[in-house]
């Protein structure tokens, strides 16, 4: 049976100023699949995801999505003025997902649903980044940093959301430092 | 559900526009505080101020301009929503023509609205002011999508509010031109040609800017 082919890279390379990041990097990732990006700080790996996600342009070789994706940044692309609510209602009607419910419960987000982006925690807003994923199904995920500032309960719901794209036929990337025990498929080292 | 981003960015822009600079009142105080300046600086005598009336209320509108499009889509940049907006499927012009059109709506068309208020202080002539009112409004529009081609340019750049006024004032010399000719020319022949030209220069901007101002968010982003 052939692999459904999300991501394809071919021969890439980056520079930030006259350093070199990376070359001739080479890969794919199918349905099903985590890679992880690992690399010590300023080694690239943000630069490497935001070409995947086609924000910065690389400097050679192409890169090719083959399913839409979600984005989950160092930025967590929320308005102070916004609510929970009204944030996630925001992007489901730019997207035309069917509701913000599963979203809300999956990240625990009920007490504080009213309550305006700018008055949240670290932790909360980007359980609210992590939560606006799940408005509408995307088979590639790209996820900087997702881990950063949650508590063990939404790690492990993050967890549990990996494996389930994962199952459902879809793949996930994602840079990080921390060491969670998520059994990727492979991992690159920038 | 039937995805609706331009409804929701320009939904999005009207909330930003007020929850961030009181929306209308910032503007409408700035362009009311020039316009009053003037008889302070040049002095009160009602046949100076009818023949410099109308020039007047164009360069306060300009400035508004610059004063309100500094933050645009700086914030979008610095909160992370533009870089969302970048990755979506449908073109970006659509952000940036709801997003223009929303701002131009808190701040632009309640300014033309209510020129004839400064241009009562200024002595300007009562059958004139609904004239000119329409003029401001589509000069207004042109200013407001020349301005977000230069805040898109400027967003990475930390008080860029000069460097818009750099990029957009050559852009602002039709629009201006030919709103002070149709004013000037009012009961002509010559008013429906120099109005026909104002709105022209409207047109062509609205046709334009929104995939220029496209090209250069992508550049900011990066």
């Amino acid at each position: 049976m052939t692999e459904r082919v999300l991501i394809q890279v071919k021969d890439l390379g980056m520079v930030r100023g006259v350093r070199k990041l990376f070359s001739c990097i080479d890969f794919r990732v199918c349905a099903g699949q985590l890679l992880v990006l690992r690399g010590a700080n300023g080694s690239g790996k943000t630069t490497f995801l935001r070409i995947l996600a086609g924000l910065t342009k690389p400097l050679a070789g192409t890169v090719e999505l083959h399913a839409s994706h979600h984005w989950v940044g160092h930025l967590n692309g929320q308005k102070p003025f916004e609510t929970v609510e009204s944030h996630l209602n925001h992007w489901k009607k730019v997207w035309g997902g069917e509701g913000i419910d599963r979203s809300i419960e999956a990240f625990e987000m009920r007490n504080f649903q009213s309550v305006r982006v700018g008055l949240l925690s670290a932790g909360q807003k980007r359980r609210l980044a992590l939560a606006r994923m799940l408005l509408v199904d995307r088979d590639i995920w790209l996820l900087d940093e997702p881990f950063a500032a949650l508590d063990s309960e939404a790690r492990q719901v993050l967890r549990n959301l990996i494996e389930e794209r994962r199952l459902n036929g879809g793949c996930v990337v994602i840079a990080m430092h921390d060491i969670i025990d998520l059994q990727p498929t492979f991992e690159l080292s920038l | 559900m039937k995805p609706t981003p331009f409804k929701s960015a320009f939904n999005q822009a009207i909330s930003e526009a007020w929850s961030a600079g009181g929306g209308l009142v910032l503007p409408l105080a700035f362009f009311l505080g020039v316009g009053i300046l003037v008889p302070f600086s040049v002095g009160v005598r009602p046949e100076l101020l009818v023949e410099i009336s109308s020039g007047i209320m164009w360069i306060a509108l300009v400035l508004v301009t610059f004063v309100t499009m500094e933050r645009l889509y700086q914030a979008d940049l610095e909160d992370g929503v533009l870089e969302l907006w970048v990755q979506e499927r449908q073109p970006l012009a659509e952000y940036v023509l709801a997003k223009t059109l929303a701002h131009w709506l808190v701040a632009g068309l309640p300014i033309a609205i209510l020129c004839p208020l400064l241009g009562l202080l200024l002595h300007m002539s009562v059958e004139l002011l609904p004239l000119a009112s329409l003029c401001y409004g589509v000069g207004s529009l042109a200013f407001f999508f020349w301005g977000g081609l230069g805040a898109a340019l400027s967003a990475n750049v930390r008080r860029g509010g000069l460097l818009i006024a750099l990029i957009v004032l050559p852009l602002y010399v039709p629009t201006v031109l030919f709103g002070v000719l149709t004013i000037a020319t009012y009961g002509t022949d010559q008013m429906v040609i120099n109005f026909s030209f104002l709105v022209s220069t409207t047109i062509f901007t609205l046709a334009l800017c929104p995939f220029m101002t496209s090209v250069a968010l992508r550049i900011s982003a990066d």
